[in-house]
C-alpha cells in the first residue's frame, strides 16, 4: 500500500496561472465559482481548499497591475460560505499576521472550525510592506527582520485564546441551570509584539486549534514553520530541489521535539491531464503561451531587472540593458524572489542563447512550467511516485482555469490513485482536517512555546537571550529597547 | 390600519437562545447547538419562512453581561456566554437561505475598517445582495485590552463624570463616523463594470474605473483601492442602533437604518424627532433615514400569556429582565396594534427582539406575520432581489464613477 497523497486544491487568483480569456473560464468573484470548484474537490475526495488572499492591489510602473485576475473576495467569508455547501473539504485560508489582531482572528478561526465541525486551517503569511500597510491603522510599522517575530507571536496568542475554554465546555444543563463548565475563557499572553488580557467569548475549536500552514521560504521562515507550523505551502515541488527541501525541513523537527510526520510539506503544483501523454504535452505548450502573452512577458522580466522594458519587442531578444540591482517602486504588493538581479540576468541569457528563445519564450521558460502533463496514468505515477520518493507528502494543485480546471484530475487521476491505494475511497465519518492529514490532536500553546524554547537554546547553544525573534524574552528585550 | 402609507418592514434580532437571559433554561432553546451553523440556518429559514426583510445578529469583543442594559461580564458559568463571529455567521447563512437579508453586528473600534469593507463586499457577493451591516462601537475598558493597542477609560463606568462619559463616547462615535465613511469610500472603489476582460488588448480591467480613496482622517488612513470588488448593491445597508444624540448623529451621518427603543407612544414621537433634528443637522444623503423601533417580544402561547411568560423566564434567570427597549408582552394582535399606531407616527419598521427563539419567532412568523398581511401592511412575497430594493433605498449611486 503506497502513502497517501495528500491533496489540496488552489482556487486560482492573481497571477498569470489563470488562462481568464478561455472561453470556459467563469467569474473569480461570483460565489458560484467557489461553491463548484470546491465541491468538485470534494467529489474528489481531497484533503482541503486552499485559498490566498490579497491586501492591496499590485502596481507596476506605477500603474494597477491589469493583465491578470485583479481582485478577489475576502477569505474567511469565502471559507465560512463554503463549510455551508460542503461536508468534509478542509477549508484553509491565507491570513497575514501582520496587519490582524489575535483577539479577532482567533475568533474568526474558532468560528469557522465551529461551523465546518473541525475543517479549518490557517496559512500564516506575514508582511513588512509598507505599500500594503497603507491599507491599515498602523501603516507599515514593521520591519522586516521581526516579520516572523509577529507571525510566531501571533499564532502562540491565538493558541492561548483558543486554550481558553475547554474542549466541550457548553454543556447547557437546565437541570443544574449550568451552561458551561471548566475554564472561564480568561487568558493572558505578553510578547515583544502583544500585551493582551481578558475573557475569550468564542467556544474552543472544535480541531482544538485549527491546522497551522506556513508559506515562506527563507531560513527564519523555514524554521518558524519547524518551530510552528503543521504543514508548509511550498515551491519546492520537484526532483532533487524537492527532495532536498523536504529533508532539510523534517531535519529542523527534532530540534523543537516534533516528529517528522508533525509537519506535513504540501508543494504548489500545476497540471494538464491529457488522453495520452502527447496530447498532454500539446496542450501544455498552447496553455504556457496563454498565460504569457507578449506584455506579460515584459512584466515578468522587469520583475528581474527592476526596469521599465516596454520598450523592447517582446519576439525579440532579451534587453541588453543591465538590471538594477536594488529594487526601486517598480513592482508593488508582490512578492520579491530574485535576491540577485544581475546573475539572474546572466543565467536567462545563456537559457536564451542554448535555446534561441526569444524574450517572451524566456519568461515562458521561467514562469509557466507546468508541474505535471501527462495522462491520467502518468499524473498518478508520478505524484506517487513522488510522495513515496520524498519529495513532499502532497500537493496543492493549482488549476489554470476557473472553476473547472479540477474536472479533468478528479474525473480521470483521482480514481487511478483511489485504485492504487494512495488516496481514501471515501472520507473516514466524522473526520476533521487535522485527522485526514493524520497530524494528530492539537498540542497546547504551552507546549508548542516549550517545544519551540527548548528548540531556540540548541539553536543559541543554550543561550536564551538575544533570540527576540521569536518574540520570547520579552523582558530583556524591553529593558534593552 | 391599512393606508397611503409605505407597507412597514420587519426585522428579527437574534441573540444567542433569545434576548432573555432565561431564554437557554426553557425546553425547545436548543441552547447546546447555539455554537453550530445548523442553529442558526434553522433561525434564518424560520425568519424568511415569514417574508421578514433581514435578520440582525448581535457580536460583541467581550462576553455577554448580565443583561443588554449592564453589558458588564458576570462571573459564573449559568450564563449563556459565548459567541460566534456575526459576520462569518451571516455567510455561512447565506448559503442557506435564499432571500432574507443578513446583517451582522461589527465593531468600528478595534477592527481595521480595511478588513471590515471586504468582509461585508464579501458577504453581499456570497448572498447575492442582502448583506447589511450593523455598526457598533466597542467602548469598554476590557474589550480594549483584548487587543492591547490602546487604552479606553471607563467611558460607560456608571462613576465617571457626565463630561467625561461624553467626551469619550463623542471620540468613540468619531472614530465610528469615519469608519463607516471609509468602508463606503471603499466599497465605491471599484466601479461596478471595471472588469472588462478584454482579450485583444490583454487587460482583465480597466483600471481607470478603480480608484485610490486616499482617506486621511483623524483616527486612521486607508490608501484604497479594495481588494474585493464593488458589491452587488454597491453599498451594503448600514445600519446602527441609538438611544441618544451622539448615536443619533452617527446614523444621520453615515447609516440608512437606525433601530431606536421608545417605551411608548410619548416617547415614539419625541425619540422621532429627535433623529429628524440631528438628520437636519448632519445628512448629507438625499434619502431620510429609515427609523426602525425597537421592541422585545414575548407573546401569548396557547399555554400561558406573555406577562406569565416573562415572569417564568425572570424566575429561571433568578432576576428581573432590564432592557433598553419596551418589552412587549401580550397577544400577536396587540402587537400587530402597537406596530400599526407607530408606523403612523413616522416609524418605517421594527426590528423585534424575540425573547425566546424557539418560542416567540415561530409566534411572529405564524401570528404577528398573517395579521399583518390581511390589514395589507405587510409584504406578501418575496418579490425584491435585494435588500436595498426591499428597503426602498435608492440604487446606490458611485461616487468616483465617471459620466460615460
Amino acid at each position: 500500500m503506497p502513502k497517501q497523497v495528500i491533496l489540496g486544491a488552489h482556487f486560482p487568483g492573481v497571477n498569470n496561472t489563470t488562462v481568464w480569456s478561455d472561453p470556459r473560464s467563469g467569474s473569480h468573484i461570483e460565489f458560484e465559482s467557489f461553491r463548484r470548484f470546491a465541491q468538485t474537490a470534494e467529489r474528489g475526495r481531497f484533503d482541503f481548499l486552499f485559498l490566498a488572499e490579497g491586501l492591496a492591489l499590485r502596481e507596476q510602473r506605477g500603474h494597477i497591475h491589469d493583465l491578470d485576475v485583479v481582485g478577489r473576495p475576502d477569505t474567511l467569508p469565502v471559507l465560512a460560505a463554503l463549510a455551508g455547501v460542503t461536508e468534509h473539504l478542509g477549508l484553509v485560508g491565507t491570513i497575514n499576521a501582520t496587519f490582524n489582531e489575535p483577539y479577532e482572528l482567533a475568533r474568526q478561526f474558532a468560528t469557522l472550525d465551529l461551523l465546518s465541525q473541525g475543517r479549518a486551517g490557517w496559512n500564516v503569511v506575514t508582511s513588512s510592506d509598507a505599500f500594503t500597510g497603507r491599507n491599515f491603522r498602523r501603516g507599515g510599522y514593521l520591519p522586516r527582520e521581526h516579520r516572523y517575530a509577529r507571525a510566531e507571536s501571533q499564532v502562540t496568542a491565538n493558541r492561548h485564546l483558543w486554550d481558553s475554554w475547554d474542549q466541550d465546555a457548553v454543556v447547557a444543563d437546565r437541570e443544574s441551570g449550568q451552561f458551561r463548565t471548566g475554564r472561564d475563557g480568561d487568558f493572558a499572553y505578553t510578547s515583544h509584539f502583544f500585551d493582551i488580557h481578558g475573557t475569550f467569548n468564542t467556544p474552543r475549536p472544535t480541531q482544538g486549534h485549527p491546522v497551522i500552514f506556513q508559506a515562506g521560504d527563507s531560513d527564519d521562515g523555514r524554521e518558524f514553520a519547524a518551530r510552528t507550523a503543521d504543514a508548509i505551502f511550498t515551491g519546492h515541488g520537484s526532483g532533487d530541489d524537492g527532495r532536498a527541501f523536504y529533508r532539510d525541513i523534517k531535519g529542523r523537527l527534532a530540534r523543537y521535539g516534533r516528529d517528522p510526520e508533525d509537519l506535513k510539506i504540501l508543494p504548489a503544483a500545476t497540471f494538464i491531464v491529457g488522453s495520452t501523454d502527447e496530447e498532454a504535452r500539446r496542450i501544455s505548450d498552447t496553455v504556457r503561451r496563454q498565460q504569457v502573452s507578449g506584455q506579460t512577458a515584459q512584466l515578468i522580466l522587469e520583475r528581474i531587472w527592476n526596469r521599465d522594458l516596454s520598450g523592447f519587442d517582446p519576439d525579440g531578444p532579451l534587453p541588453d540593458i543591465e538590471p538594477e540591482s536594488h529594487p526601486g517602486a517598480l513592482v508593488q504588493g508582490r512578492v520579491q524572489h530574485v535576491k540577485d538581479p544581475a546573475a539572474e540576468v546572466a543565467r536567462l541569457r545563456q537559457l536564451a542563447a542554448d535555446k534561441n528563445l526569444s524574450l517572451r519564450e524566456v519568461a515562458i521558460e521561467i514562469s509557466a512550467r507546468q508541474n505535471f502533463v501527462g495522462s491520467p496514468e502518468t499524473i498518478a505515477d508520478t505524484l506517487i511516485e513522488s510522495v513515496e520518493t520524498g519529495v513532499s507528502d502532497g500537493y496543492i494543485l493549482v488549476p489554470h482555469i476557473t472553476p473547472g480546471g479540477l474536472d479533468d484530475f478528479v474525473d480521470h487521476v483521482v480514481p487511478i490513485l483511489t485504485q492504487r491505494g494512495a488516496l481514501r475511497s471515501e472520507y473516514a465519518a466524522g473526520s476533521t482536517l487535522r485527522d485526514n492529514l493524520a497530524l494528530g490532536g492539537a498540542r497546547s500553546a504551552t507546549a508548542w512555546e516549550a517545544g519551540s524554547a527548548a528548540g531556540l537554546a540548541e539553536l543559541a547553544g543554550h543561550e536564551l537571550a538575544g533570540h527576540d525573534l521569536a518574540g520570547h524574552d520579552v523582558t530583556e528585550r524591553r529593558a534593552s529597547a | 390600519m391599512s393606508s397611503s402609507l409605505p407597507p412597514t418592514h420587519l426585522a428579527i434580532a437574534l441573540d444567542g437562545t433569545g434576548w432573555h437571559p432565561g431564554s437557554w433554561l426553557q425546553p425547545h432553546s436548543r441552547a447546546a447547538e447555539v455554537f453550530s451553523g445548523a442553529y442558526w440556518t434553522d433561525l434564518a429559514r424560520e425568519a424568511e419562512r415569514g417574508l421578514i426583510d433581514f435578520v440582525t445578529i448581535e457580536d460583541s469583543l467581550t462576553v455577554q453581561g448580565a443583561s443588554p442594559l449592564d453589558p458588564t461580564p458576570v462571573p459564573g458559568q449559568g450564563r449563556l456566554r459565548g459567541r460566534l463571529d456575526a459576520s462569518l455567521l451571516a455567510s455561512f447563512a447565506a448559503t442557506r437561505t435564499e432571500h432574507i437579508g443578513l446583517v451582522p453586528t461589527i465593531t468600528t473600534t478595534h477592527t481595521e475598517p480595511f478588513h471590515v469593507s471586504k468582509n461585508l463586499a464579501t458577504l453581499d457577493h456570497v448572498s447575492n445582495g442582502r448583506a447589511g451591516w450593523r455598526v457598533q462601537v466597542s467602548g469598554r475598558p476590557g474589550e480594549a485590552e483584548h487587543f492591547g493597542r490602546r487604552t479606553i477609560p471607563g467611558s460607560f463606568d456608571p462613576n465617571s463624570s457626565p463630561e467625561e462619559k461624553s467626551a469619550r463616547v463623542g471620540e468613540l462615535f468619531d472614530e465610528a463616523t469615519e469608519v463607516v465613511e471609509v468602508v463606503r469610500q471603499l466599497w465605491d472603489s471599484w466601479e461596478h463594470d471595471a472588469e472588462i476582460r478584454d482579450a485583444a488588448t490583454g487587460r482583465f480591467i480597466d483600471r481607470d474605473k478603480l480608484h485610490y480613496v486616499d482617506f486621511e482622517g483623524d483616527f486612521f488612513s486607508v490608501r484604497g483601492p479594495s481588494i474585493t470588488p464593488r458589491p452587488p448593491q454597491g453599498q451594503p445597508v448600514v445600519t446602527s442602533l441609538g438611544h441618544a444624540t451622539v448615536p443619533y448623529e452617527l446614523a444621520a451621518r453615515g447609516a440608512d437604518v437606525l433601530f431606536v427603543t421608545p417605551h411608548d407612544d410619548a416617547d415614539a414621537d419625541w425619540i422621532l424627532a429627535e433623529v429628524r433634528d440631528a438628520e437636519a443637522r448632519v445628512r448629507t444623503a438625499e434619502t431620510p433615514l429609515l427609523v426602525f423601533a425597537d421592541l422585545e417580544v414575548v407573546l401569548d402561547t396557547p399555554g400561558s400569556s406573555g406577562a406569565e411568560r416573562l415572569a417564568a423566564l425572570g424566575e429561571a434567570a433568578g432576576d428581573e429582565f432590564a432592557s433598553d427597549a419596551l418589552i412587549f408582552t401580550g397577544s400577536a394582535p396587540e402587537l400587530a396594534a402597537l406596530i400599526g399606531r407607530w408606523r403612523g407616527r413616522g416609524y418605517a419598521g421594527f426590528r423585534l427582539r424575540p425573547a425566546e427563539h424557539a418560542v416567540d419567532l415561530p409566534a411572529i412568523t405564524s401570528e404577528l406575520v398573517p395579521l399583518l398581511q390581511e390589514a395589507g401592511v405587510f409584504r406578501t412575497a418575496y418579490d425584491q432581489p435585494t435588500l436595498r430594493d426591499r428597503l426602498g433605498l435608492p440604487v446606490a449611486t458611485n461616487r468616483y464613477a465617471t459620466a460615460s
